[in-house]
């Protein structure tokens, strides 16, 4: 099974990116969990969302605690959360930030990492606002990039079944999957 | 057939428009608002057929479900933790009344301290309603459950309101694939709701008369035995499903390798789910041991209990509640069950992730090792009540 952990703040669409990925895999025939643990539920305050994706029926029901892969939805979070919490560094940490990567793989002090603008990409597509950036496609697409778990054109499929701005939101999936930079990859 | 991805609430939605629900009268509350909302929208779309009914309140959107069910309509609600203690006085009326009204309590913590996530008492609580209890694992049961629900509630031998019952967050925000069953074989499986006593203008009849001590004993009588009759119609009802879908959810309860098993745990909702991967592996580790699901609370899986006694040599009981005077509500109505048996293995009682606690695969490992314990040197410190993981200072790791 592999397990994916997003961190967000409330409105930045990691429930909805927990789907989204989910859909992706599950358009590929993979049985899939996606779900939300919310705190507060209000717009700014932490929010996490999980990910499950495997081959076989998934009957586990408890929430991920080590994940194989973590998406942080904007760089900040990572003075706010723990976000490698349980990470064993076997995957990638997806980071939304406009730092250069080297800068957020030392922040993290880890090996492998994965960085994506996705706040200009989510601008570019008028995606949300200035203050509020919706980046959760494009943050799918830089993971399908950067993970290989999941294809572009599933990610696709699934974006555009989403009953708003479906075409702004591939695009901007599509651009971050092009620039996501990953570093110490094998 | 279609499979989609489904979060348990719109698998709820899609049950009751798949079941053909007439009306529905139903307030928000959460984790159970997007079932009202999507059910709204499928209604306003054109693609469920339905009278939608605001109502002010939960104990109204009972009210309003049992009136129309009394004109002869297929009613659907759904509610949530202190909305459903709000519905109590009227949920008496429905079983009462012999209305089958279906529901779907997505449950959730009483307050207070104040909480939205999963626990059971809430539905626990309704125990002695009169309403037949169904418990889900999965979205794919809460959807089948749905369905199933009225196939049993408006048998003629039953008549009784009928609630199902998922897991808030585990299941009510948690996407998975659904197979969603096509309409033909919905209606092959479920007939229109048909019922002799109705509110009908041209044949009128008295509702809710007030009735003297000799006849009330009678009706009271009467619902008891249809109550202990709805265990047949479930188990046919199960086996129909099965035969239309290949889906079957055990009849009265679930058992998963209890067969030649020593040590069970029972327990209800989606924790005895990840409790399955458990078995799995201990069993390659050569220890017989198997789960067995809450699938029926009421009427209570008896003969299923009594089939464990038989096998087991130590139940554990997982109560994600407590009754607050001694003991969670299946622990103490599975040691009820097992007293008059002749055989009764040693139980404990396991209270578990109340309130939303995560129950985790490492937990139920550390339960049945202590199970096993339990059989061979009796009780710990903690006697046969253990509040798994509470903090004391003294709480072992395995527990956290």
């Amino acid at each position: 099974m592999i397990e994916i952990r997003f961190h967000g703040r409330g409105g930045q669409g990691a429930v909805v990116a927990s789907k989204l990925l989910a859909e992706a895999a599950f358009n590929e025939g993979k049985d899939v969990q996606a779900f939300p643990y919310f705190g507060v539920e209000r717009r700014g305050a932490p929010v996490t969302a999980f990910t499950k994706i495997d081959n076989k029926h998934i009957r586990d029901k408890s929430m991920i605690y080590e994940p194989d892969h973590v998406i942080v939805m904007e760089a900040s979070l990572l003075q706010a959360v723990d976000v490698k919490a349980g990470y064993s560094e076997k995957g990638i940490i997806l980071v939304n930030s406009e730092s250069e990567p080297e800068i957020i793989r030392e922040q993290l002090g880890v090996k492998k990492v994965a960085v994506v603008n996705a706040t200009k990409i989510a601008l570019d597509n008028k995606l949300g606002s200035k203050f509020q950036p919706i980046v959760n496609t494009g943050m799918v697409g830089a993971f399908s990039r950067a993970s290989g778990i999941v294809g572009i054109e599933a990610v696709d499929a699934a974006i555009m079944a989403l009953p708003r701005y479906p075409e702004r939101n591939a695009k901007a999936a599509r651009e971050a999957y092009d620039s996501v930079v990953v570093l110490g990859g094998d | 057939m279609v499979k989609k991805l489904f979060t348990g609430n719109k698998a709820t939605a899609y049950g009751a428009m798949l079941a053909r629900a007439q009306v529905v009268a139903a307030y928000p509350i959460t984790p159970q608002t997007t079932i009202v909302e999507r059910i709204a929208d499928l209604v306003a779309e054109g693609k469920m057929k339905a009278k939608y009914v605001m109502v002010e309140s939960e104990h109204s959107a009972m009210a309003a479900s049992i009136a129309a069910s009394n004109t002869g309509a297929r009613a659907f609600t759904a509610t949530s933790s202190h909305g459903l203690a709000l519905m109590h006085e009227v949920l008496m009326w429905a079983a009462g009344a012999r209305t089958p009204v279906v529901l779907v309590n997505v449950n959730r913590a009483m307050g207070p301290p104040w909480s939205v996530y999963a626990d059971h008492q809430d539905a626990m609580s309704e125990r002695d309603s009169g309403v037949i209890q169904f418990w889900a694992e999965n979205n794919q049961e809460i959807m089948d459950s749905v369905i199933m629900a009225y196939k049993v509630a408006e048998n003629k031998d039953v008549l009784l309101p009928a609630m199902v019952n998922q897991d808030a967050f585990f299941l009510s925000h948690t996407s998975e694939p659904v197979d969603v069953p096509d309409q033909e074989i919905v209606d092959q499986y479920l007939p229109p709701f048909e019922t002799t006593v109705k509110l009908d203008v041209d044949d009128p009849k008295g509702f809710g008369s007030f009735i003297m001590p000799p006849q009330y004993m009678e009706f009271r009588g009467h619902m008891a035995r249809s109550m202990d009759k709805a265990r047949e119609v479930i188990k046919k009802a199960d086996k129909e499903w099965e035969e239309l879908t290949g889906r079957s959810y055990g009849g009265m309860m679930d058992m998963y390798k209890c067969e030649d098993a020593e040590f069970i745990l029972f327990g209800a909702g989606t924790m005895m789910s990840t409790a399955k991967d458990v078995v799995d592996t201990l069993r390659k580790e050569g220890r017989k041991v198997g789960i067995a699901r809450l699938r029926v609370f009421r009427p209570f899986p008896v003969d299923e209990i009594r089939y464990l006694a038989d096998r087991a040599h130590a139940i554990g009981v997982l109560d994600r509640t407590f009754t607050f005077g001694y003991g969670g509500p299946l622990f103490n109505e599975t040691n009820s069950q097992m007293y008059n048996h002749g055989k009764s293995p040693k139980t404990k009682n396991y209270i578990v992730g109340v309130g939303g606690r995560d129950v985790r695969q490492k937990h139920f490992r550390a339960i049945f090792d202590d199970l096993e314990k339990v059989a061979k040197e009796g009780y710990g410190k903690e006697g046969e009540v253990h509040w798994w993981g509470l903090l004391d200072g003294t709480t072992p790791e395995e527990e956290l």
